[in-house]
């Protein structure tokens, strides 16, 4: 691998620290997986990322370690950092949902990295990070749950500086279709809100209208063969369920 | 932690509790309202040393001094008292005053959701019996409960806010509707590669409904027909497909004939 010339025209300098393991490193960063060198080297994977960025073989050069940085001005070093950053995200989204990228979000999705739900019925689903767009700076990185189907702002303000097209609007459908036995199942539960016990009757309203659309949905689906009870994707009906459900499914 | 000496310090117990780390959702609530007995019916039998911890809480000498190893315990009711009445006084007018200040800071977080765009959050305990969850948060503009995002909040009571605070809290401050009707209706759809994926496929949408809201005039009435119970033409429906579908589901029908 070329890593190891890497690390040895590198021993004599002060970096003995590859510069994607710094990048991985610094707080903030948590989100990021390593990308193989190879896919970073391969012209063919940098295709229209010239416009976006300037001087892209001397950031390669500085991503993959090739560049001595100590001999450039401050000023050049700092452009040139910058622009590492920012191909490196850009790669980043790309490579992310090939089979060696998802394999490594997949580790990450498992140990919670991207965090969990907060919504309580989600019941601390783990989350998938997500660009709301694909061009760089329109908006920071978002989290995905696939139980409930919506979209939340990271808990940390370290991560809320992060650009969503470092991560792309396709990868968590990517990765789910990748491995679809984590597609979770979807809880029907809901809360309404009460006033010494009597639910609020405009919300109970709307509450109701809600699942009616489920039920549409359901409906609709079941029309079509498709199986939604308690299988990947499907519904999660529990026996103790509030009234809503009793009246509707008795099983 | 907090003693009897407080006279000395100037420091009420309560404003000591209210200061303790992890307790910024409580209010103080104001020692009238203890000290007035009627708002305290009923909370002898769920309290152990329930006189000790009145006084405790109230800063009162005790009638006779508290031994060295219940003091622990004394101190443990006095939290779960303050906190059971922290739950009544925060339905009525001053408490509601005093939450709506927290509320407008944002002292309870903001939802994390993205559409729902900061709105401020409301502490909700699913149970009135303490011992039960811990304190959960509600978003007013998503009608969704969350857990607080730090730990620190983890050993709170729910039942120290109560059931129906929330839902009183967005009954008296009508300006909350205003604050919802201004965010974003938007719903998030997955796309891969600007592609829509498609319902019936296996990794098709299946949750919108939670966040959907009745925008068309055919929703609205819909919405209408929805006052007491889902309408039941969707009962002919589930008819309809019945034919095609296994058994399980020909059971559930009869049960929603039978009713």
């Amino acid at each position: 691998m070329s890593k190891e010339e890497e690390y040895t025209s590198d021993s004599g300098s002060d970096f003995t620290e590859f510069w994607i393991d710094w990048f991985l490193g610094t707080k903030g960063n948590e989100y990021f997986v390593d990308i193989d060198v190879e896919y970073i080297t391969d012209k063919f994977n940098l295709t229209g990322l010239y416009q976006e960025v300037e001087k892209i073989p001397q950031v390669i050069d500085v991503i993959t370690d090739g560049l001595k940085i100590e001999e450039l001005t401050d000023e050049e070093r700092e452009i040139l950092e910058f622009n590492a950053r920012l191909l490196y995200g850009l790669i980043h989204s790309r490579y992310i949902i090939t089979a060696r990228g998802l394999t490594k979000m997949l580790e990450k999705y498992k140990n919670a990295d991207f965090g969990y739900c907060s919504r309580v019925f989600c019941q601390l689903q783990h989350l998938l990070p997500v660009g709301l767009s694909d061009t760089t700076g329109v908006s920071a990185v978002k989290l995905y749950c696939p139980k409930c189907e919506d979209l939340y702002n990271p808990k940390s303000s370290r991560h809320s500086l992060i650009d969503g097209a470092f991560f792309g609007t396709s990868f968590p459908g990517m990765f789910l279709q990748a491995f679809p036995h984590l597609v979770p199942q979807h809880s029907t539960e809901r809360y309404v809100p009460k006033i010494f016990g009597f639910n609020l009757h405009d919300y109970s309203k709307i509450a109701r209208w809600q699942e009616l659309q489920r039920i549409k949905l359901e409906t609709s689906l079941i029309n079509k063969g498709i199986n939604t009870r308690n299988v990947p994707n499907g519904f999660k009906i529990n026996n103790e369920e509030n009234e809503i459900d009793d009246e509707i499914d008795g099983n | 932690m907090s003693d009897n000496n407080s006279s000395e310090e100037l420091e009420t117990w309560i404003s000591n509790f209210c200061g303790l780390y992890g307790h910024d959702y409580f209010v103080e609530v104001a020692p009238e309202f203890i000290e007035d007995d009627f708002n305290l019916t009923g909370l002898s039998s769920i309290v152990p040393f329930y006189r000790e911890a009145l006084d405790m809480i109230l800063d009162f000498e005790p009638d006779k001094p508290i031994s060295v190893s219940d003091l622990p315990l004394v101190q443990h009711s006095a939290e779960l008292l303050y906190g059971l009445i922290h739950s009544r006084f925060i339905l009525t007018k001053q408490g509601l005053q005093q939450m709506v200040d927290k509320y407008d800071k944002k002292q309870f977080g903001v939802c994390p959701r993205v559409y729902c765009e900061s709105m401020p959050f409301l502490p909700i305990g699913r149970h009135d019996q303490p011992g039960v969850e811990t304190v959960r948060l509600y978003c007013p503009s998503c009608f969704d409960l969350y857990l607080p995002n730090s730990s620190r909040y983890l050993n709170i009571d729910g039942a120290f806010f109560g059931t129906t605070f929330p839902g009183l809290f967005i009954k008296i401050f009508s300006e909350i509707d205003q604050q919802i009707k201004l965010r974003n209706k938007k719903q998030y759809e997955l796309k891969i590669f600007g592609f829509k994926i498609n319902e019936e496929s296996q990794f098709g949408s299946r949750m919108k409904w939670l966040r959907k809201l009745p925008k068309t005039e055919k929703e609205f009435e819909e919405l209408n027909n929805c006052q007491y119970e889902i309408p039941l033409d969707d009962e002919e429906d589930i008819e309809d497909e019945d034919e095609n579908i296994d058994d399980d589901q020909e059971e559930d029908d009869d049960d929603v004939e039978m009713k």
